[in-house]
């Protein structure tokens, strides 16, 4: 055989590859895997690598969604359609029943916030449906914290990361061996960055929400970030509500995501965006990581996604 | 024709420059953004005074070591040229340094060494280099950095670059050989000289600079047609419900370690002895004449075999080893020491097994480089020791030696109370 046939694989051939085998080493090494599904762009992904890892066959493990309720509807209308498509099972774990029940507390003012309180709902739905592997779709570009964590990431009975100890990583030989109450968060996407992500969308034309593509939208600025306006937002003195062209970068809670000012209303355009863009993903849209320095540190020590 | 995924290591200490090289990279490869730029800007300000611009804070961690001014653990990072894709793991030098430089080591196609012009060849660059070599590294770049700070000086660096390999032909030689190939560059991370743009002020220096090397090296996947095709199976795709021809669907998932595997191959499925042929390989996006490593795939074979996870398949004349009795390096990554008649789980690809270890034969001694015969009864491996031990398993195990396969040559350890990976292993041959 000649060399110019051999097969080459480029870097997301070979992203995918990797991430294919990690979904796979889940399959058969945990009981009770499950699938972390916001709707968001790096769980699309996630949800295509399920399907090439393990079609014809179902998935071996349910799909799970944190609903803060504060969810951009644009997203959850997506959400359930993706499911339906799929033919596979979602949960809805909700960050309302959390509070509710009084397992979590609701902050209150105009920068109230339910993002810290998924942690709360999460953990609590690991725990009711006996999960002993979650996978997300975290990748380690995004965030100083991401960088230093495994791709099978151990969390003890309180749902905690310890980067201090956590266990060594080689080749591409994960252990998964964990005690009764613990879980593992698993990372296929470690080694993905933000455009790698897109470029993968574009190539493999998977959907995404609208909300990903420029469009006309009620907002507010604070903290230098444009805010969509809801009904019952709390407006701080001197903000005003404005209709601006924005698209969002990443999907979370309506309350602290902001969007940003683009044109970019098709796939291609949103990869040469991303492409040539000068912030962090992180740095442009999410407020929760403004909080401190290490506030994402923070977070994920106690149980965070 | 290369592969554009390209991963590498860089260990060493804050003192030679590590952090300002890789922050380098990312800076002059334009990799840093605004949002970054402005927090290490405010952060150097603080720290240096008005004006400076430290990129080492580029890689700068987590709290805990922003407080103990340590690095804690290996951190990875990406970039990217029009060329490649790049992945680095970056390596403490401080604590831990075993552990982290063969983690760190296990995945890289390139090991970059740093070397302080001005202090010279020191223990920690000989050792990541040795550890390097031992990993399997193929190439290694020595940076011979910091070039600013002697007078851009052709004779000290060629004086370095010699000393530097008449230690690393040492490495080549020797028990289990490896064949590590090494350049040798000046730079200065600092000012930017011969990482992603040449040296004006080292015009002496022919070779190419970092980011060039790093975008047209050759990783080990360019020739996987030169190489035994190793196939460990993961994950049996056995549909439960639909039609009868839906329930009758066998597929046997995995990720090719290496080599090709093509249509109608006659294989082999180890440890046992069944031969068939290869009826179709499929992937979600339909199906291939031919697959190369590191390709995910399912394999569906001409005949009905009973095959599950952890078992290899492979062409026949080119079979691995398969033995319950192996010797290997291990290096030791926990505080309770190795010792002999020691039991641990063992996984290697996508199998497990019991290992006992039978014996401890000699430990390497990272300073001086030699291997110094275990004392018999009572020898252990401490934590970031690295030793040869003979090991037994529980099933037999189909592997190659490690130094030419780095995927079926290597297992981890893990402590059977505390699940913890305890140890990391090199296969070198099977056991007497």
């Amino acid at each position: 055989m000649s060399v110019a046939t051999r097969p080459q694989l480029s870097h997301l051939r070979a992203l995918e590859s990797e991430a294919i085998h990690v979904m796979r080493e889940v399959a058969a090494e945990f009981e009770r895997p499950v699938l972390l599904f916001s709707g968001g762009k790096d769980s699309i992904v996630l949800l295509r690598l399920a399907e090439k890892a393990f079609r014809p066959a179902p998935f071996p493990f349910p799909l799970m969604h944190v609903d803060t309720g504060h969810n951009f509807p644009e997203v959850i209308e997506f959400r359930d359609r993706r499911v339906a498509e799929l033919g596979e099972r979602l949960i809805v774990a909700s960050v309302q029943e959390s509070i509710d029940s009084g397992r979590a507390v609701e902050e209150t003012g105009p920068r109230a916030s339910r993002n810290r309180l998924q942690t709360v709902t999460l953990l609590d739905a690991i725990a009711e449906h006996g999960f002993d592997a979650a996978f997300g779709g975290a990748r380690r570009d995004e965030e100083r914290a991401r960088a230093k964590e495994r791709v099978f990431s151990f969390r003890d009975d309180f749902g905690q990361w310890d980067p201090k100890s956590q266990r060594p990583e080689l080749w591409n030989l994960y252990n998964g061996r964990i005690h009764k109450g613990e879980h593992v968060r698993v990372f296929p996407l470690s080694n993905w960055t933000e455009l790698d992500v897109w470029e993968y969308i574009d190539s493999e034309a998977l959907e995404v929400p609208s909300i990903y593509f420029a469009h006309e939208r009620e907002v507010f600025s604070r903290d230098g970030m444009l805010y969509a306006w809801r009904e019952g937002t709390e407006l701080i003195d001197g903000e005003e509500i404005f209709s601006e062209t924005v698209r969002y970068r990443t999907v979370g809670d309506m309350s602290c995501t902001g969007g940003v000012r683009s044109t970019a209303g098709t796939l291609e355009e949103v990869v040469l965006e991303i492409a040539a863009t000068r912030i962090t993903e992180r740095g442009e849209t999410r407020a929760d990581d403004r909080v401190s320095e290490a506030a994402m540190e923070d977070r994920k020590k106690a149980g965070y996604f | 024709m290369t592969l554009d995924l390209l991963r590498f290591t860089t260990a060493g200490s804050v003192d030679d420059g590590k952090s300002t090289l890789i922050g380098r990279l990312l800076y002059d490869s334009k990799q840093v953004f605004e949002d970054q730029l402005a927090h290490i800007a405010q952060a150097s300000e603080r720290r240096g005074g008005e004006g400076t611009l430290d990129l080492a804070l580029l890689t700068d961690g987590l709290r805990a070591e922003r407080e103990q001014g340590i690095t804690i653990d290996v951190a990875y990072r990406y970039f990217a040229t029009a060329r490649r894709r790049f992945i680095i793991a970056d390596c403490p030098g401080h604590r831990q340094y075993t552990r982290n430089m063969v983690t760190g080591a296990s995945t890289a196609d390139v090991a970059v060494v740093l070397i302080d012009a001005r202090r010279g060849v020191l223990e920690q660059s000989k050792r990541h280099a040795f550890i390097s070599a031992l990993l399997g590294i193929p190439r290694m770049v020595v940076a011979i950095n910091k070039m600013d700070l002697v007078d851009h000086s052709r004779a000290r660096y060629e004086e370095l670059a010699e000393e530097f390999e008449a230690f690393a032909r040492k490495l080549r030689g020797g028990k289990n050989p490896r064949r590590t190939e090494t350049s040798y560059m000046p730079m200065s991370a600092l000012n930017g000289d011969n990482v992603v743009w040449r040296s004006q002020a080292m015009d002496w220096y022919e070779g190419p600079t970092l980011l060039e090397y790093l975008e047209e090296v050759e990783v080990a996947y360019d020739h996987p047609l030169a190489r035994p095709a190793r196939f460990p199976v993961q994950w049996v795709i056995r549909p439960s419900s639909g039609s009868q021809e839906e329930r009758d669907y066998r597929g046997y998932a995995g990720q090719l370690a290496s080599g090709a595997l093509r249509r109608g191959d006659e294989v082999a499925v180890l440890p046992g002895a069944a031969r068939t042929r290869i009826a179709s390989i499929e992937t979600y996006d339909g199906e291939l004449e031919e697959a190369v490593a590191p390709m995910s795939l399912t394999l569906r074979l001409e005949d009905e075999l009973d095959i599950s996870r952890g078992e290899l398949i492979c062409h026949p004349d080119q079979e691995p080893s398969v033995a319950r009795e192996l010797e290997a390096d291990v290096c030791w990554m926990a505080q309770e020491p190795l010792r002999a008649g020691g039991r641990y789980l063992l996984k290697q690809t996508s199998r497990h097994a019991t290992a006992i270890v039978d014996r401890i034969e000699d430990t390497l001694d990272v300073h001086t480089l030699q291997r110094v015969a275990a004392p018999g009864a009572g020898a252990e491996l401490g934590l970031n020791d690295i030793g040869r031990v003979r090991l037994r398993t529980s099933v037999p195990l189909a592997f190659d030696p490690y130094a030419s396969n780095r995927r079926t040559g290597s297992f981890i350890l893990i402590d059977q109370a505390s699940n913890g990976t305890v140890g990391a292993g090199m296969i070198a041959a099977a056991g007497a």
